[in-house]
């Protein structure tokens, strides 16, 4: 476990040193990148407590981003920047929503399960489109960046710290929920769900619970994402979203704290690299991923030293 | 003077389709008693402690559990009032490590697991009785070891450490020793025999001989339906039995 935990830190460490290191060589947009692949990678961490820690294949998680992505949005559109506000907004509006659909959807599994959420994420993406006011399908601008009491979201360099910020204080909300009691039940239920029902488990109610803290973790980067874009589309909701930030999951290796953060590098630098050589890249990253899948089980994590046990 | 039945089972029926595997079972357990099930393979052995378990919806039928009526709760609650089942086919959490397991099932009846910040791993309240109990069962040396590296008849004996870990009243076992060789079986059996008089006791077992010497009441299933039920010398002399038994090979 040792390693596993100086290899986040040295992640996070690294990911402390790209602004200074990309105003050092004149290249801003590394920065942009960067905090790119950080606000993915708070994504793929609330995805990866359901899905990695519990078992639960959803597929429509992306919806949680459109909503903390609108909240923040539409807010911000009527004049309410305060970040504070909008963020709040983001989480409540997500939790209330992953509440909703979670007593649900949870009363299924497996397949029935996935095309629930499915469903449920295309749903609100219609919505999304249809709200004229907001742009409809073609989105519209961010009307202004949220402030935070002095922090303004529009200053890159501020901005990349505050995502930074909130992902090592995710990473480590995430790793005290899974060694929690709470967590343990979660991730027996994922192992044998007949064992925990039979030592006195109603697995439901902590299933619930952890679907809506990921949604709730998921309008959080919704709110970022917003910010990172300037741009509100619907697009923030559509269910192939929800499949890139699966991608990253189990890319990066899923039950772990650091394979989100990995696979959000892994697929966004992947899909930079290739499509700077060809606008075809699509078909360079699946063939890419389908080898991962198969011969790297544990995903990148995986590859690490200490890899191949959960945290 | 008659110990109180802990455990009455009254005309339970359950059909997959046209097949009646569980066909008007009535049967009793008296507080204390070790009861065992005998029947040959398909007898609906497992399907009958499915339904006395909870994971199994019975058609019709009442199962009674210190009085209470528990033929509509699941088997979270019927944990919580005692009942405490092993399964045939290990189902041990196979990514966790054999004191992990216990904890878990001890955590399941140590108050709220709505606890989302401190450690259960380091939680005494947790790894205390899950150790006494894997010292109990004989596998305290193996703690830290992942179920799945655990060889079949530990992973057998880390079924029972379960049970006991849930403050059990009724203890189900179903086949406990199924795979075991014979010195882990003599073992097994010498400690179930310690919960005689303390512990009531329903098992499904193939194991004659063990069923001989731990039984205090036997109850032979054929067919889904309940054909025999009395003291171990009452079923060996009895002629039915020993028709149904005899061309059945028994482990």
């Amino acid at each position: 476990m040792r390693a596993r935990t100086i290899a986040i830190v040295a992640v996070l460490a690294a990911l402390a040193a790209v602004p200074p290191l990309a105003a050092a060589l004149g290249q801003p947009f590394y920065l942009d990148l960067f905090r790119r692949i950080m606000i993915f990678a708070i994504a793929a961490l609330s995805l990866n407590l359901i899905l990695g820690y519990g078992g639960m294949v959803s597929f429509g998680h992306a919806a949680y981003l459109g909503i903390g992505a609108y909240a923040v949005g539409i807010l911000a559109y009527h004049g309410v920047t305060n970040g504070f506000l909008q963020f709040a907004v983001a989480i409540g509006a997500s939790a209330a929503i992953a509440l909703v659909i979670g007593a649900v959807s949870i009363r299924t599994s497996g397949v029935y399960f996935i095309m629930i959420t499915l469903a449920f994420t295309q749903m609100l993406f219609y919505l999304g489109i249809s709200l004229e006011e907001y742009g409809g399908d073609d989105g519209i601008r961010l009307k202004a960046h949220s402030q935070f009491a002095g922090l303004d979201l529009a200053h890159p360099t501020p901005f990349y710290y505050f995502v930074l910020a909130i992902l090592a204080g995710f990473v480590y909300l995430v790793h005290r929920i899974v060694n929690s009691r709470f967590g343990m039940v979660i991730r027996a239920a994922k192992s044998n769900e007949a064992r925990t029902r039979a030592i006195g488990f109603s697995p439901y109610p902590y299933k619930l619970a952890a679907f809506v803290i990921a949604g709730a973790m998921g309008g959080v980067a919704g709110a970022l994402l917003v910010n990172q874009t300037a741009y509100l589309t619907p697009e923030f909701m559509n269910w192939t979203r929800s499949g890139e930030i699966m991608f990253m999951v189990i890319l990066g290796g899923i039950a772990t704290l650091i394979g989100p953060v990995l696979g959000a590098a892994a697929l966004l630098l992947l899909e930079d690299l290739l499509a700077a050589w060809t606008t075809h890249w699509q078909i360079i990253l699946g063939p890419i991923l389908v080898l991962v899948v198969l011969f790297a089980r544990r995903g990148l994590a995986g590859l690490l030293p200490g890899g191949g046990r959960d945290d | 003077m008659t110990a109180a039945a802990l455990l009455e089972v009254d005309n339970l029926s359950k059909s997959f389709g046209a097949l009646r595997a569980t066909d008007q079972v009535s049967l009793t357990a008296l507080a204390g008693e070790t009861h065992a099930i005998i029947g040959p393979n398909g007898a609906g052995k497992t399907t009958l402690i499915g339904q006395l378990s909870g994971t199994l919806r019975p058609d019709s039928g009442h199962i009674r559990f210190a009085g209470e009526d528990i033929t509509r709760l699941g088997a979270p609650a019927r944990s919580h009032r005692g009942l405490a089942r092993s399964f045939q086919i290990t189902s041990v959490y196979r990514d966790f490590t054999a004191l992990d397991n216990v904890a878990l099932a001890v955590q399941a009846h140590a108050g709220s697991s709505f606890r989302l910040w401190r450690p259960a791993r380091t939680d005494p309240a947790l790894r205390d009785p899950a150790r006494a109990i894997l010292d109990e069962v004989g596998l305290g040396a193996r703690a830290d070891v992942l179920a799945a590296n655990l060889a079949h008849g530990e992973q057998r004996q880390l079924e029972v450490a379960m049970v006991l870990a849930t403050k059990p009243r009724l203890m189900l076992l179903d086949e406990p020793m199924a795979g075991m060789g014979t010195d882990e079986s003599q073992r097994m059996v010498k400690f179930l025999a310690r919960f005689r008089g303390r512990q009531t006791i329903l098992l499904v077992e193939h194991d004659m001989d063990a069923v001989f010497s731990l039984a205090d009441r036997i109850s032979v299933l054929v067919y889904g339906r309940i054909v025999a039920t009395g003291t171990p010398a009452e079923i060996r002399a009895n002629p039915e039995v020993q028709r149904a038994y005899l061309g059945e090979e028994d482990a």
